[in-house]
């Protein structure tokens, strides 16, 4: 096997095990109301947090994980509550995208999402995301804007997944594997690229090992990094998340133009 | 990006407006053969069914606002392969095809300009650079734009036509969907109108972050605007779609968008947008007129 093929698989490697189906889910992180307050130490949370559900009767009630227009709605109202009561947030993302359906796009997923975007990047307490498995795409993204971004050690983040990837620019579901690793979606790629602040340690062979590591290390990590933004005055956090994204991709590679300027319109321009 | 094969239709319009020859082209959805002169002087729009094809960048700016008055911003900003990424062939060769064949650097034009009389920032995406697809580069040139709105009180208006986040780009194409939706949180609570106008196609990220995020919502007749394409739901959920799903008259009747507006009435609806949004814009301008005099001329010297 050559050393990219290696890379890939490993990669691969990385994609199952955040998926794999005995690895601890929200909920047994989280020993509390499930998207609500929780008591964290001396001092309520507000919990927002993706489930993909562990039996089939789970795994349909909530839809496999992926949040309708309703769940990102949901989200809202905790997000405006959490801003009225000073609860930090702590937003829990496992989910392969939001919900791909016919009624989802009815009842304006997009719009669902992009309403959350902007109210975490306005939201005027501390919030912090941990990728527990999937962080899929948009449907990540609508509970996952914050202050930091912690990732569980085997856990994957990626603009979209390598299945969808690999169909539209593969045309070839298949290519799933290549499609990982070009992705760039492991928790250490996510680190090296600068998005993600942590990676949170998980047990020998993955958190489905040993649930009670897993979350030891989870719950220690989220409370040293709460304790690190609720010493910041509001203002500045604000301005901070706000520079947290606004720095990404802020490519000046001053290139030639690719036409002379003033051609582009018929009005001429300058 | 999921959209089915036959309506990607070749463009009319990377020529229009700049006088050169094209071939006679025929309408995807009537079947007529098109002259390309009366199809010109008909916006693009088909001159016997009313479906309208899509626009270059360039031709959309021109075709809304005054002769002249368009002042690019930030020509030389492109993407770069900042994963070195490689699927059929590595994404750096498909930019400089993209760039070579478009003659454009990036999926996004801006800068401001006067429309009927009102100065304002548009930002205008180019579904022929990469399906208009949101990358690094895209997302900072529409985070400028937003912001350049925000610091100089001017209206802003983007005008959408992609196929959603750049996949080439991976996590930091995604994170524009944050940046560009908190950029227009802070434009927003500033109270500077932002008016968006989605055109064929709009989806993915672009709809679930800047584009949604206005407070007019405008769209092209037939334009199709969703976030997951068509062919995706259908391999995940087996659904049969309804008649019209996605177009924007279905958006239009579900509540997500304000108005359709057919290409020619465009500029007569905007103008009245900016009109209405701009009256009331005046006290919280004198409120705020120490920083507004510091920071950025008076809109009548940009007029």
């Amino acid at each position: 096997m050559t050393d990219n093929g290696s890379i890939a698989a490993a990669t691969w490697e990385q994609v199952e095990l955040a998926r794999h189906p005995d690895r601890p889910y929200a909920l047994d992180y989280i020993h509390a109301i499930f998207g609500g307050p929780a008591a964290l130490d001396h001092r309520t949370v507000m919990v927002i947090a993706q489930q993909k559900g562990r039996t089939t009767a789970e795994r349909a009630m909530r839809n496999f994980g992926m949040a309708n227009p309703e769940g990102y709605r949901k989200a809202l109202r905790l997000i405006r509550q959490a801003e009225r009561f000073q609860f930090p947030i702590i937003a829990f993302v496992d989910t392969s995208g939001a919900f791909p359906g016919a009624g989802a796009e009815e009842r304006g997923i997009a719009w669902a999402i992009a309403e959350n975007l902007v109210a975490l990047a306005q939201a005027r307490v501390p919030i912090l995301t941990l990728v527990l498995g999937e962080g899929g795409s948009g449907g990540a993204l609508g509970i996952g804007v914050g202050d930091r971004l912690l990732m569980m050690e085997h856990s994957i983040y990626s603009v979209a997944m390598p299945e969808a990837c690999a169909s539209i620019l593969w045309r070839d579901i298949a290519r799933k594997v290549e499609a990982a690793q070009a992705l760039k979606l492991t928790a250490a790629d996510l680190k090296r690229m600068g998005l993600a602040d942590e990676i949170v340690p998980e047990p020998s062979g993955g958190a489905q090992n040993d649930y009670g590591m897993a979350a030891d290390a989870a719950g220690a990590a989220l409370r040293r990094h709460l304790a690190t933004l609720e010493a910041v005055a509001v203002d500045r956090l604000l301005e901070d998340r706000y520079q947290r994204y606004r720095r990404i991709g802020a490519t000046y590679s001053a290139e030639r133009p690719a036409r002379p300027a003033g051609s582009l319109t018929s009005g001429g321009g300058e | 990006m999921f959209r089915p094969k036959t309506r990607y239709v070749a463009l009319p319009s990377p020529r229009v407006g700049v006088g050169e020859e094209i071939d006679r082209l025929t309408c995807p959805k009537c079947d007529t053969s098109l002259e390309p002169a009366r199809l010109t002087a008909a916006l693009g729009v088909c001159y016997r069914c009313g479906y309208h094809f899509r626009l270059r960048a360039p031709e959309r700016i021109a075709m809304l606002v005054e002769p002249g008055s368009f002042r690019e911003e930030d020509q030389n900003i492109t993407a770069t392969d900042a994963l070195g990424f490689k699927d059929s062939q590595p994404y750096s060769k498909r930019i400089e095809q993209s760039r070579a064949s478009t003659g454009v650097n990036e999926a996004v034009t801006w800068g401001e300009a006067t429309l009927a009389g009102h100065p304002l920032v548009i930002v205008c995406l180019d579904f022929a650079f990469m399906g208009g697809s949101m990358g690094a580069a895209t997302g900072e040139k529409i985070t400028n734009g937003i912001e350049r709105a925000l610091h100089s009180r001017l209206p802003l208006l983007i005008i959408s036509a992609s196929g959603g986040a750049r996949m080439q780009e991976g996590m930091l194409s995604l994170m524009q969907m944050a940046k560009t939706a908190a950029a227009l949180g802070r434009l927003g609570a500033a109270g500077t109108p932002y008016i968006s106008l989605l055109t064929d196609p709009t989806m993915g990220g672009v709809t679930a972050s800047f584009a949604s995020l206005a407070d007019v919502i405008l769209a092209e007749p037939g334009a199709m605007i969703g976030f997951a394409g068509a062919r995706v739901i259908q391999q995940a959920t087996y659904e049969t779609l309804p008649e019209g799903f996605q177009t924007a008259e279905f958006l239009w009747q579900h509540g997500m968008i304000d108005l359709v507006v057919p290409r020619p009435e465009l500029p007569t609806v905007l103008r009245q947008l900016l009109e209405l949004y701009a009256t009331n814009g005046v006290a919280k301008d004198f409120d705020l007129q120490p920083q507004a005099n510091a920071s950025a001329p008076a809109p009548a010297v940009r007029g």
